[in-house]
């Protein structure tokens, strides 16, 4: 227990909360924007790391099983958003939400067919596997900071997006005022459709790239779900902001649970949610 | 709540019916596979009850809750955690003391979470049924994640006489179908109250009943409590038929399955909820008698119904059982 440990466990904490950022901010965008509760976005971050785990078998090269996953990723959630999501805009959250269940019952069984049940190890690049040293017998592995790094890119170019380009003005007129987005010409449909897109493949990306760290296997998608839903709700919903600082908090929460009372480890995630919701029931950032 | 249009009511009535006879006939119908359909249509009324004790929730008062389960998993490790190892508990100590614990911890819960609504009000409920999932996940209090064991089903005897024998299927099957149809009686009744009017009228309008006067808060509050402890029945009923409880029964997969049915059935209705568990396990059932890989199907299902049926099975009835012969309209 001393510096270098707490350090140690910072950044790892910092990491896992910048990888739920990933996941959970798609989600935060797809409900902000579309108003939609999509319970199969865990389904995406599976999604992401078997293929990635599927294409660096193939290719033998985790760098492009990575970039292809991204597309795929994003090919299923667009086509998702058009033959399904689209039919129910105008219906109640629980129908989207009943449907999305079902969503998440037959990626499970599909990955299941496809891929077998059972837990698979992916690779890492041989050029990312070392470890930085810390100290005499204390060191870091490389990958984890890459992984840090590449979210923290993300996160910041979605920022970029959101805040300075013309597509993320429309993103977020589209938040505030759908019909109006609508009547200046806007075409909301595809819109949407990118915007679920988008949020699939920053799902992907995240499964894709914690492949390595986690390996891969069944049902994965499903406690990545909760932890994400989790984060968006303490940082207020539709907030990426918030959705950040919630990520965070909740990587941090977990990882320092694990170590310090490894028997109540999953326990503490809920307990500082709760707290949250009891000091400010809308979120941090509502 | 308007009354049932007569087809409807008959129609269901008949499914009681059929339910309520099925121990007769169902030896001479399926002879193969009679034993396991008993036990089987038991643990089906068993999850209706709780569905339609989440339909209170979620369909009438407007509470969305993914926390359910922990009511349910709560009632069933209250009869595990009570029941002298070797021995039989007496029903008359033991199910109480479970209902009222359920009911304690449901109104420290439900007084938290109802500060909160919408989306939110869902993941206050879902963190809460987590942490209720971990806590005995984690704690050696019953077994942490291997569960316990119930060795012996409690005994229903009053001056030492015994009423009932629960070991016995059909006896603990007609138990079962008293609670079910007691317990939909029971919610019909507590909507028709005043007290239910008011909750109804919160489902619809919260601001509008706050400008009437009353305290939304109140009344959410008790149904909240109510829907629980019924959950708590059916959760306790459940421990007792299979004599095993593990955290499973409080994750948010059990809360999500009891949302699926009430929305499935078609919620605010008390009786598609129940439907609903029928045809969702039966389903379930069939699907996993066709194919190892039956989530598959069970999930395309899901989504089938959605696109077509947007109010449920329920809203399929009444619209078949209100279009051929308009009913006089009963009392709003």
């Amino acid at each position: 227990m001393d510096v270098w440990f707490f350090l140690i466990q910072a950044l790892n904490g910092v990491q896992y909360g910048l990888l739920l950022f990933l996941v959970a901010s798609g989600l935060t965008l797809i409900f902000g924007i579309m108003g939609i509760i999509n319970l199969a976005h865990g389904s995406f971050y599976m999604l992401g790391a078997y293929t990635a785990y599927w294409l660096a078998l193939k290719t033998g090269s985790l760098l492009a099983a990575l970039v292809l996953s991204l597309p795929i990723a994003a090919l299923v959630g667009f086509g998702i958003e058009t033959l399904l999501v689209r039919a129910l805009y105008k219906r109640d959250h629980l129908d989207q939400v009943l449907l999305t269940y079902g969503l998440i019952l037959v990626f499970n069984e599909a990955q299941k067919l496809i891929w077998g049940s059972d837990v698979h190890a992916v690779a890492m690049p041989a050029v990312l596997n070392w470890s930085f040293p810390l100290t005499d017998n204390l060191s870091y592995p490389i990958y984890r900071l890459v992984i840090s790094a590449v979210c923290a890119v993300v996160a910041l170019g979605m920022w970029w997006v959101i805040a300075k380009t013309r597509f993320g003005m429309w993103v977020r007129a589209g938040a505030s005022n759908r019909e109006m987005v609508q009547a200046l010409g806007i075409n909301v449909k595809l819109l949407f459709g990118l915007v679920f897109a988008i949020g699939a493949a920053l799902a992907g990306l995240a499964g894709a790239i914690a492949a390595p760290v986690s390996s891969v296997y069944p049902g994965m998608g499903d406690s990545v779900l909760i932890l994400c839903f989790v984060v968006v709700v303490i940082g207020g919903v539709g907030s990426v902001k918030g959705a950040f600082l919630g990520a965070i908090l909740i990587g941090l929460a977990d990882t320092f649970g694990r170590v310090l009372v490894p028997d109540f480890a999953s326990f503490s995630v809920y307990a500082v949610m709760a707290a949250v919701l009891l000091w400010k029931p809308k979120g941090l950032f509502a | 709540m308007s009354r049932l249009p007569r087809p409807v009511a008959i129609a269901l009535l008949a499914l009681v019916v059929l339910l309520a006879a099925y121990p007769l006939y169902g030896a001479w119908l399926f002879p193969a596979k009679h034993a396991f359909l008993m036990q089987k249509i038991t643990g089906i009324m068993i999850l209706a009850i709780m569905a339609m004790s989440l339909d209170l929730l979620v369909g009438i008062a407007g509470m969305v809750s993914l926390g359910h389960a922990a009511f349910f998993g709560l009632g069933g490790y209250m009869l595990a955690i009570l029941s002298p190892e070797y021995e039989a508990a007496n029903i008359w100590i033991v199910l109480p003391a479970a209902l009222a614990i359920v009911a304690a911890v449901a109104a420290i819960i439900g007084a938290l979470s109802i500060r909160t609504t919408g989306i939110s009000f869902i993941m206050i409920t879902l963190a809460f049924g987590q942490m209720g999932f971990y806590f005995f996940n984690d704690s050696r209090l019953a077994g942490g994640s291997d569960g316990a064991y119930i060795y012996v089903m409690p005994a229903v005897e009053i001056a030492g006489i015994s009423l009932m024998n629960l070991e016995n299927k059909l006896v603990f099957y007609y138990l079962v179908f008293g609670l079910f149809i007691g317990a939909y009686l029971l919610l019909k009744v507590l909507l028709a109250s005043p007290f239910g009017r008011v909750v109804q009228a919160i489902g619809v309008n919260e601001s509008r009943v706050k400008g009437l006067g009353f305290n939304p808060d109140h009344y959410k509050l008790v149904a909240f409590v109510i829907g629980a402890t019924i959950a708590g029945l059916a959760g306790f009923l459940g421990a007792a038929q299979y004599g095993f409880v593990n955290p499973a029964m409080l994750s948010w997969h059990q809360s999500g399955t009891a949302l699926v049915m009430v929305i499935l059935g078609g919620m605010g209705t008390i009786f598609g909820p129940a439907l609903g568990a029928f045809v969702l396990e039966l389903a379930r059932m069939g699907f996993e008698g066709m194919t190892e890989h039956w989530l598959l199907p069970m999930g395309l299902f899901v989504i089938a119904v959605v696109l077509l049926l947007p109010k449920g099975l329920a809203g399929l009835l009444l619209q078949l059982g209100a279009k051929p012969a308009p009913e006089p309209e009963d009392e709003a």
